[in-house]
């Protein structure tokens, strides 16, 4: 079991784009040299801003909700577990209903893989993978009451996508408004501060 | 004549890089080990605690070190890759000799004897110093040590010199000035106590990521975070303050601060009395250094400059952190004193929270700058020109004045003697100039001019190409020693797995030669590397740089002890200056003025564009390792022109175009990276390739005169846009393998979950 007083925060703002957490994740036991971990660059035009994307593990995950053959179980600790492999058919629905764009159907396997939260690590007491190495903690696996003393900002856990309430497990730390953004040189240079 | 045996491309089909992408036996391998080896990162000066997993004598993955205390389990993609170097298709396992075609295996003795006779041979002909010594700072502290003492003793030469020549020579040399000693002034464990975090220099995001994690644990207390580069890295972007200054001009905007710490009344007149000597004419160096004149200078606004100053001076505690980027210049020196001098004059170093350091850039960079590998230095960092420091030293090694050899030139002064014919034999130690030195043309037609040459590595890196005979030695795993890490910790590398075939550990090797060569009175009780870190320790004691306190019992037991640590009862020393003692026998800090001059390369009609150099957070240095796992390679296979939109629509180029890049030294052809976050003025390539591809074709010799770094930071170009089929062959090769090594791992074999 993963205890529920832990949670796993995902700050995109800290994120330095190493790809620690990609690699990492496809060297733990269970799916191996496969990474369940995404790395999105946003816009290297614009900016060095990259986002990592791990299952938010949703409190009723429609990924779920739409696998016709019920491959998809969430575990009573809140985890949303890949697809069992005789039940899955491979069909994509998780992949396309997810709304963060988690599932992935591998080819060679016909059977959807997706992160269970690093089940072998955390239900053992240890951290996910990709948050034990990520350099710039981007990726943070703590006590859900240690967050406030270890970040200003704030998790959020409640999302609204277009209309459809989508609540989770795993929290996303929203941006401190007050910090700054610099992302042309130029316009540094011209005196805008 | 040490030039290539093959083409260039039957070299690379023959020896890679080929990229290893699965662990030994592949995903499907049951992943349980036999034994688990804690050990440390074999990349970057952070030194990373990591525990390798190894089954049936092979590196078959590895596993998150979560207790030791600096990096708590944290790794790169470096360090999490790092295990498919082990068990690596290139990776050399027999001696090799040079033949017209190509390189064929050799038995071991032969191998040993034809180098003992080269070197003699060139020795008798030409004088000992016709034979030269460069080692690398990747090496273990003992190997560092033994090293030097192998040039001076076993080889007898005095040109002998290291790769930390091209990191952080100007750091240490700088902060010797200052400080009379040269390590970070603080762990890390000091920067989360700081209310301002000044980065100058240092894309620590890529090149010591996990660094980040400190700066933002001060940040969640309320620090400011002010980043100094010319572009706008991954942890600049949500800083405080930005200020992205014209290359080559760091020295211009510290005398800057300096002069406005004064003018706003923001010194600590108590520290700088009581502590420091030379403020009044460090003051007046900078007394016509105002605003306008830093703006001018640096091209930045003077509202940011001011803006620095404030939150610089204003703050109760501080710590400031600088790399390559402003070391790695004609004017290094100045530059890292003109830091200094920023710290000390507001009296922030030697108490919690408060801190300074360079960040070395290579596994052992600051170890390795300590040991006597310098040609200019002996263990325990003493002077290699002092007659007390030579007479203890000797003593040491048991060895008379007369047969210790004085000070040497240093690594680029080598080439540049090899390429005159000076040098005519030369021994590589861990170290790939043709791809790290500047001016890499000069550096293939030097190394194709020696008599005789002979490599010590476990890849055929392309210097190593030249060689008439190479031995393979021992990756990072397979032996082992003690680091020092960039916060002065000194840890312990402990061996994972044995070497393959005829590889052997370089120490061995070099204690044979020794021995061979006549002199292994003093290097026959050299029998492990415990026994070299216990002659260090004595060799060391009474230095600067005292490891005299420090057993590898010790080291193990508190996962790291930071010299200077003098007797074994004592805990080692995490903070220096504490109580704002320094280590100059007056016990004070010492201001050195920095006066402002140029770089020595400055842009003009003909070349108009600023071209800066540095890391990705995928590679490391010259690639030897790193371009050979497959991993790192698909996330960056080659180098690229970064360009800002503004200069990129002045050449028509858009994302992806070709683009030649033509310096003084050579010209090369790369696809733009069109980023807003580079300065319109100035261009950046990432260093890590060879040949065509590698971005010190354009670099020029220039070195600073204190530390002998060359500028690898500033050179200017000329821009050009062309076709792609005018890009290298090498360019599509390495496209190509990332692809396939990408459509590999998406084609992996069925297997069930
Ligand atoms: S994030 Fe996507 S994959 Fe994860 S539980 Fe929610 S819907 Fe399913
Ligand atoms: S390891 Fe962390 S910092 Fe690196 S890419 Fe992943 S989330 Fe970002
Ligand atoms: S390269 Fe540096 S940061 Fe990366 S894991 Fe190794 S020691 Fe750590």
């Amino acid at each position: 079991m993963v205890p529920q007083d832990y949670g796993f925060f995902i700050d995109p703002q800290r994120c330095i784009g190493c790809r620690s957490c990609v690699g990492a994740c496809a060297e733990c036991g269970t799916h191996r040299g496969r990474s369940m971990i995404h790395l999105d660059e946003m816009d290297r035009f614009d900016s060095p801003q990259t986002v990592p994307t791990v299952c938010m593990h949703c409190e009723d995950p429609i990924c779920a909700q739409v696998c016709p053959s019920d491959a998809i179980k969430r575990s009573e600790d809140g985890v949303v577990h890949a697809a069992q492999k005789p039940r899955c058919i491979g069909c994509q629905n998780c992949e396309l209903s997810c709304p963060f764009g988690v599932p992935l159907v591998f080819s060679g396997l016909e059977q959807m893989l997706k992160c269970d939260l690093c089940y072998d690590r955390t239900s053992v007491g240890h951290k996910p993978m990709c948050a034990t190495v990520c350099p710039s903690q981007a990726l943070l696996f703590v006590r859900k009451d240690e967050v406030t003393n270890l970040r200003h900002n704030k998790p959020l856990r409640d999302f609204l996508i277009g209309s459809v309430r989508v609540k989770t497990k795993n929290a996303i730390m929203v941006p401190d408004p007050e910090t700054p953004l610099h992302l042309d040189a130029a316009l540094l240079i011209d005196g805008g501060l | 004549m040490s030039t290539l045996p093959l083409s260039q491309d039957q070299l690379r089909a023959q020896f890679g890089p080929h990229l290893n992408l699965a662990p030994p036996g592949g995903w499907l391998a049951d992943p349980t080990p036999d034994k688990v080896v804690e050990t440390h990162c074999c990349f970057c000066g952070q030194q990373c605690g990591i525990k390798l997993k190894v089954k049936d004598n092979k590196v078959i993955g590895f596993d998150p070190w979560e207790e030791f205390p600096f990096n708590q389990g944290k790794l790169c993609p470096k360090g999490v890759k790092r295990y498919l170097q082990g068990n690596h298709p290139d990776r050399l396992t027999k001696a090799m000799k040079r033949t017209e075609n190509g390189f064929e295996p050799m038995d071991w003795n032969e191998a040993m004897a034809r180098t003992t006779a080269e070197i003699q041979r060139i020795q008798q002909q030409h004088g000992k110093d016709a034979f030269a010594l460069l080692s690398g700072v990747s090496l273990t502290n003992e190997k560092s040590y033994l090293a030097g003492k192998f040039a001076r003793l076993g080889l007898q030469t005095r040109n002998l010199d290291y790769n930390g020549r091209l990191c952080m020579v100007s750091a240490g040399a700088g902060n010797k000035k200052a400080f009379g000693v040269d390590r970070a002034a603080n762990s890390w464990a000091d920067i989360e106590l700081a209310e301002v975090i000044w980065v100058t220099g240092s894309n620590v995001a890529e090149c010591s990521p996990i660094t980040t994690d400190y700066i933002w644990r001060a940040r969640d207390r309320g620090a400011l975070l002010i980043v100094v580069d010319p572009r706008i890295t991954p942890l600049a972007r949500t800083a405080d303050l930005v200020l992205p200054l014209k290359p080559g001009t760091d020295s211009a905007l510290t005398n800057g601060i300096l002069h406005l710490l004064h003018k706003w009344k923001l010194i600590d007149w108590d520290f700088v009395s009581a502590h420091t000597q030379g403020f009044e004419e460090a003051l007046e160096a900078v007394k016509d250094c105002t605003p306008e004149w830093t703006s001018q200078m640096t091209g930045l606004p003077v509202e940011a400059i001011e803006k620095a100053a404030r939150i610089w001076g204003e703050a109760k505690t501080s710590f400031l952190l600088h790399a390559r980027g402003i070391e790695h210049q004609s004017k290094g020196v100045e530059n890292v004193l003109g830091c200094i001098n920023m710290v000390l004059a507001t009296g922030r170093i030697g108490r919690p929270g408060c801190g300074y350091a360079t960040i070395t850039g290579q596994g052992n960079g600051q170890g390795g700058r300590e040991h006597g590998h310098k040609c200019d230095q002996l263990p325990g960092n003493r002077d290699i020109s002092n007659p007390e420091h030579r007479k203890y030293i000797c003593s040491v090694w048991g060895c008379t004045d007369e047969e210790l050899p004085g000070v040497g030139q240093s690594a680029q002064e080598i080439m540049n003697a090899i390429h005159a014919g000076e040098i005519k034999g030369l021994m590589l130690l861990c170290f790939n100039p043709l791809v790290s030195l500047p001016d890499s043309q000069f550096t293939r037609e030097a190394l194709s001019k020696l008599e005789f040459f002979v490599c010590l590595d476990f890849f055929l890196s392309e210097s190593a190409q030249h060689a008439d005979i190479v031995f393979p030695s021992a990756l990072h795993e397979e032996d082992e020693g003690t680091t020092t890490s960039a916060e002065g910790r000194v840890i312990k590398i402990n061996k994972a797995v044995d070497c393959p075939g005829d590889a052997r550990p370089d120490w061995q090797i070099m204690v044979e030669l020794a021995k061979r060569l006549g002199r292994g009175r003093f290097f026959d009780h050299f029998t492990s590397p415990e026994a070299i870190f216990n002659e260090l320790r004595v060799a060391s004691k009474g230095g600067t740089a005292d490891y005299a306190g420090i057993s590898y019992e010790k080291i193990v037991k508190n996962m790291g002890i930071f010299w200077p640590c003098p007797t074994e009862d004592h805990p080692g020393t995490p903070r220096l200056f504490e109580g704002g003692k320094f280590f100059h026998p007056d016990g004070k800090a010492k201001f050195i003025p920095t006066p402002w001059r140029p770089p020595m390369e400055v842009v003009d009609d003909d070349y108009p564009i600023w071209l800066t150099t540095g890391r990705v957070v995928f590679h490391y240095l010259s690639g030897t390792q790193t371009r050979r796992i497959g991993f790192l390679v698909e996330q960056c296979p080659h180098p690229y022109l970064e360009i800002h939109p503004r200069l990129a629509e002045k050449y028509g180029l858009v994302e992806g175009d070709a683009v030649e890049i033509t310096s003084r030294r050579g010209t090369m052809v790369l696809p733009a990276k069109v980023v807003k976050t580079i300065r319109p003025d100035t261009v950046f390539i990432p260093y890590h390739w060879a040949g065509a591809l590698s971005a010190n074709r354009l670099t020029a010799r220039h070195l600073d005169p204190v530390s002998k770094i060359p500028e690898f930071k500033v050179s200017a170009v000329r821009l050009k846009k062309t076709t792609k089929d005018q890009f290298s062959p090498e360019l599509a090769d390495l496209q190509r393998m990332a692809f396939e090594a990408r459509s590999t791992q998406s084609q992996m074999p069925e297997q069930v979950f």
